[in-house]
C-alpha cells in the first residue's frame, strides 16, 4: 500500500543523506521525496512516498525514528490528511489542437503558464493520482518534458506535526 | 580559559573522564597529538593498524560498560576503521571515534588523504558529527558521548577538519555537564500496561523459555535476569552474546541457542508454549528458519531499541524500554502476584528437558591421539578457574570457546558476534588487560583469525599487557572448511593456509613467548605455565584435529528442531530418533 510519511528533522547538512541511505541500506523504495525549509529554520519538512506492506512500513518508522536528527514524523495514510504535488508539463501544440489541450488543462484546473506558437508550458496541481490522470489524457507524443516536485500533503483538522 | 581546538578536544576527553584512547596519528591529527602530547590525564595507546585500535577500544567497551575512545587521522586512516566502527555497531557497543579531515576550505577537493568519512561511515554508526567550528568542539564531544552511551548504544563518529583544531586560534573552554538533543529520547522505562500482561502470560506459561540476549550484559542487568529466571524456576538460553549475563554453570542453564546451540536450547525453543527474549534481536543465526521458528509459542520481547521489535518475527507482546528497570517492575509483579508459575507443568517440562540434555550435544571424542579443541577450552576453563575474560575471533574456534567456556558472569566473553569481523580477538584483549591488569586475559583464536591483526603484537609489547593468545591451529579456516564438507561436497576451496608461519618464532621475534603444543597430554602443562607467565605475553600454538566439526548444527533453511548432532553425523542414529 502506498503511504506518505510527513518527517519534521533537524536543518542540517547530511540529514537528508541520513534518510536516503536508510532507504537503500535496508532496500526500501522510495516513490517520491521533497525537502524544504519550515517555518523555523531549524527545521525541514520532509515528504516521503513509498510502498510497502503494514509490517515493512512499521519497520520504515521505526528506522526513521532512529535517525538522530529525525525530531518528528507522521504516517499520513493513517489519518485523513490532503496531498498536493505539482506538476509543470510541456507540450507540443498545433493550430489544430491548441484549443483542445487549452480545455483539457481546465477540466484539470491547470493553468498555461507559458506558450509559443509551438508549445504550451500547463501547470497542474493535486493528488499525485490526479496529475497521473492529466498526464494519460494527453496524446503521448505531444509531451515534450514532464516535471513533478514529488507528492507533499498534511493531516486535516486541528492536529498538526509540530515541535 | 581559552584554549586551541586540539587542546579542547583532549580536555573534553578528560572532562568526560577517558582513561584510554586508542589511536593511530598522521598529517590531519596532528594538531590533536601536539596536545595529547603536552598533558598526561589521557592516556594514548599506540596502535600498529587503525583497525586494531577500534578493537582494542571495543574490547575495552564490552570488558568496562564505558566507552571505548579512538582517534585516527583522515583517509586511510579513517578507512582502516571502518571494519571496527561496523564491528561495534552490530553488537550495540559504545564507542566515540574521533577522525581528521583534511582542512575545510579543502574538503570536497579531492585532497591529499581526503574520504568523506561521514558518508562512509552513515550505515554503521549511530550517529556521525562533522565539526565545523572551533567553539563547537566540546559541545559535540559532550553529544558524542551522550548519543554513543544512551539507549541501544553504539558508535559515534566525530571528523574534525585540521583547520578547526589550528594551535593559533584559541576560543574560551567550558566542557557541558548535560546536553539534550531534541530528536533523541531514548526510553527508559516499559509500558506499564504491557509488562503486567507480560507478567500474567509468563505465569500461565507450561513449557516457558527465557532467552536472553546481549541487552542484558550492555544493560547491567545479569542480576536481575538471575533473580527473575529463579523465581519463576523456567529454563534459560543465552545467545552468543548473552553468554554471561546468566551463570553458565548453574542448573537452570541449559546452554547457547541457535546455529552452535546445544540440542536442549533449541528443542526447548522449538516446543515452548511462552518465550520471553530479554534484549536479544532475533538475529538469524538464533532463530534459523524463520517460517519455523518457535511455531507454538506467544512471545514476550523486551528491548530498548522499537526498531527490534517484531523486525524478524512477529511478538505477542512487545516492551520497549531499558532491560533492567523492565525486569525489576516484573520481579515485583511476581513477588505480588496472587498466581505462581505452574508447578506440574513444569515439572513434566523439566523433565522433558533432562531427556533432551541426556543425549549430551557437546560431547566429542576424548580418546583421540590428536588434540581435539574442544578439549583445550575445557582445560583452559579450569586452569583460569572459569574467572578469565576471554576474547575470541571468529570461526569454529570461537564456537567451540562459547560452548565449553562456562561463563558464569557477565562482560567475560568478548567476541564480534553481529559481524564476525576476524581480528577482533588479539587487539580486544589488549582493550581488556588495560581496563582489568589483574585479570587473566585469554584470546581464544585460529591461525587464520590471528594472521589478520597479528600486528598488534607489538602493541602488547609496548603497553605491557601479557595476554594468553590460545590458538587452535587446524591449519584451515575451519568454519568455511565445515561448511564447504556439508554443503560443497568437500571441496576445499581456497580454505586450507599451507604457508604458515612460525609462530612460535613469530611470537618471539615481537619480543613475547611462544609455545607449540601437538599433544594432548602437554595441552594442560602448557597452559598452566602460560597463564604463570603473569608478565609476558604468551602464544600458544596448539596444533588441533584438521577434521574436527562444531555440533551440533542448525544448517542453512533448517528450525530448531532440525539439527545436524555429532552422533547423527558419524552415522549411528539420527536427531529425530533421538528426539
Amino acid at each position: 500500500m502506498r503511504h506518505i510519511i510527513s518527517i519534521l528533522m533537524e536543518n542540517e547538512s547530511g540529514a537528508l543523506s541520513r534518510v536516503a541511505g536508510l532507504f537503500s541500506a535496508r532496500g526500501y523504495n522510495i516513490e517520491s521525496l521533497t525537502v524544504a525549509p519550515t517555518e523555523d529554520a531549524s527545521l525541514s519538512r520532509m515528504t516521503l512516498v513509498t510502498r510497502g506492506s503494514d509490517d515493512v512500513i512499521e519497520q520504515i518508522t521505526k528506522q526513521l525514528n532512529k535517525l538522530i536528527d529525525v525530531v518528528k514524523l507522521i504516517d499520513l495514510a493513517e489519518s485523513a490528511h490532503i496531498e498536493r504535488e505539482l506538476m509543470m508539463i510541456k507540450v507540443k501544440t498545433t493550430e489544430k489542437t491548441r484549443a483542445e489541450v487549452k480545455s483539457m488543462a481546465d477540466v484539470f484546473r491547470g493553468r498555461i503558464l507559458d506558450f509559443t506558437p509551438e508549445t504550451y508550458v500547463i501547470e497542474v496541481t493535486g493528488p499525485s493520482e490526479k496529475l497521473d490522470a492529466f498526464i494519460a489524457a494527453l496524446d503521448a507524443d505531444s509531451i515534450i518534458e514532464v516535471v513533478r516536485s514529488g507528492a507533499t500533503g498534511i493531516s486535516r483538522g486541528e492536529k498538526g506535526l509540530h515541535l | 580559559m581559552e584554549l586551541s581546538g586540539a587542546e579542547i578536544l583532549i580536555r573534553s576527553l578528560k572532562d568526560e573522564g577517558v582513561e584510554y584512547i586508542f589511536g593511530y596519528p598522521g598529517g590531519a591529527v596532528l594538531h590533536i597529538y601536539d596536545a595529547l602530547f603536552r598533558q598526561d590525564d589521557v592516556k594514548h595507546i599506540l596502535v600498529r593498524h587503525e583497525q586494531g585500535a577500534t578493537h582494542a577500544a571495543d574490547g575495552y567497551a564490552r570488558a568496562t560498560g564505558l566507552p571505548g575512545v579512538v582517534l585516527v587521522t583522515s583517509g586511510p586512516g579513517a578507512t582502516n576503521a571502518v571494519t571496527g566502527i561496523a564491528t561495534a555497531y552490530m553488537d550495540s557497543i559504545p564507542m566515540v571515534v574521533i577522525s581528521g579531515q583534511v582542512p575545510s576550505p579543502v574538503i570536497g577537493s579531492d585532497a591529499f588523504q581526503e574520504v568523506d568519512m561521514i558518508g562512509i561511515s552513515r550505515p554503521c554508526v549511530k550517529h556521525n558529527f562533522l565539526v565545523k567550528d572551533v567553539n563547537l568542539i566540546a559541545e559535540t564531544i559532550k553529544k558524542a558521548f551522550y548519543v554513543a552511551t544512551t539507549g541501544r548504544p553504539g558508535p559515534v563518529v566525530v571528523d574534525i577538519p585540521k583547520d578547526i583544531t589550528d594551535p593559533r586560534i584559541k576560543v574560551p573552554y567550558k566542557y557541558p555537564k548535560k546536553v539534550s538533543i531534541r530528536s533523541y529520547n531514548p526510553a527508559v522505562a516499559g509500558h506499564k500496561g504491557q509488562i503486567k500482561k507480560a507478567v500474567d502470560l509468563l505465569l500461565t506459561a507450561e513449557r516457558p523459555m527465557i532467552y536472553s540476549g546481549g541487552g542484558v550484559v550492555i544493560g547491567e542487568a545479569s542480576k536481575e535476569l538471575t533473580e527473575f529466571s529463579q523465581l519463576l524456576g523456567y529454563p534459560v538460553t543465552n545467545t552468543l552474546m548473552g553468554l554471561g549475563a546468566y551463570p553458565a554453570t548453574d542448573k537452570q542453564f541449559i546452554g547457547m541457542l541457535g546455529m552452535h546451540g546445544t540440542y536442549e536450547a533449541n528443542m526447548g525453543m522449538h516446543e515452548s508454549d511462552v518465550i520471553i527474549a530479554i534484549g536479544a534481536r532475533f538475529d538469524d543465526r538464533v532463530t534459523g528458519k524463520l517460517d519455523m521458528f518457535c511455531p507454538y509459542a506467544k512471545i514476550i520481547h523486551i528491548d530498548v531499541d522499537p526498531a527490534s521489535i517484531s523486525k524478524t518475527v512477529k511478538v505477542d507482546i512487545p516492551i520497549v524500554g531499558e532491560v533492567k528497570p523492565v525486569l525489576e517492575q516484573m520481579i515485583d509483579l511476581i513477588k505480588e502476584s496472587k498466581k505462581t508459575p505452574n508447578k506440574k507443568a513444569l515439572e513434566t517440562w523439566w523433565k522433558q528437558i533432562k531427556d533432551w540434555q541426556a543425549i549430551d550435544c557437546l560431547e566429542y571424542d576424548r580418546k583421540s591421539p590428536l588434540i581435539k579443541p574442544q578439549f583445550v577450552i575445557e582445560q583452559l576453563y579450569e586452569v583460569t578457574k572459569g574467572d578469565a575474560y576471554v576474547t575470541s575471533d571468529v570461526g569454529q574456534h570461537q564456537m567451540w570457546a562459547a560452548q565449553y567456556y562456562k561463563f558464569d558472569k557477565p562482560r567475560r566473553w568478548i567476541n564480534s558476534g553481529g559481524l564476525g569481523t576476524m581480528g577482533f580477538g588479539m587487539p580486544a584483549a589488549i582493550g581488556v588487560k588495560l581496563a582489568h591488569p589483574d585479570a587473566d586475559v585469554a584470546c581464544v583464536t585460529g591461525e587464520a583469525s590471528i594472521q589478520m591483526c597479528i600486528q598488534e603484537l607489538s602493541t602488547a609489547l609496548q603497553y605491557k599487557t601479557p595476554i594468553k593468545i590460545v590458538n587452535l591451529n587446524n591449519r584451515f579456516m575451519g568454519m568455511v572448511r565445515q561448511w564447504q564438507e556439508f554443503s560443497y561436497e568437500s571441496r576445499y576451496s581456497h580454505s586450507y593456509l599451507d604457508t604458515l608461519p612460525d609462530f612460535v618464532k613469530l611470537a618471539e621475534a615481537y619480543g613475547h613467548v611462544g609455545m607449540r603444543i601437538d599433544k594432548p597430554e602437554q595441552v594442560r602443562p602448557a597452559l598452566e605455565e602460560a597463564f604463570a607467565m603473569k608478565d609476558r605475553t604468551v602464544f600458544l600454538d596448539i596444533i588441533t584435529d584438521q577434521t574436527e566439526n562444531v555440533y551440533p548444527m542448525i544448517e542453512n533453511g533448517k528450525g530448531h528442531h532440525d539439527m545436524k548432532l555429532r552422533i547423527a553425523a558419524t552415522g549411528t542414529t539420527t536427531d529425530r530418533e533421538l528426539a
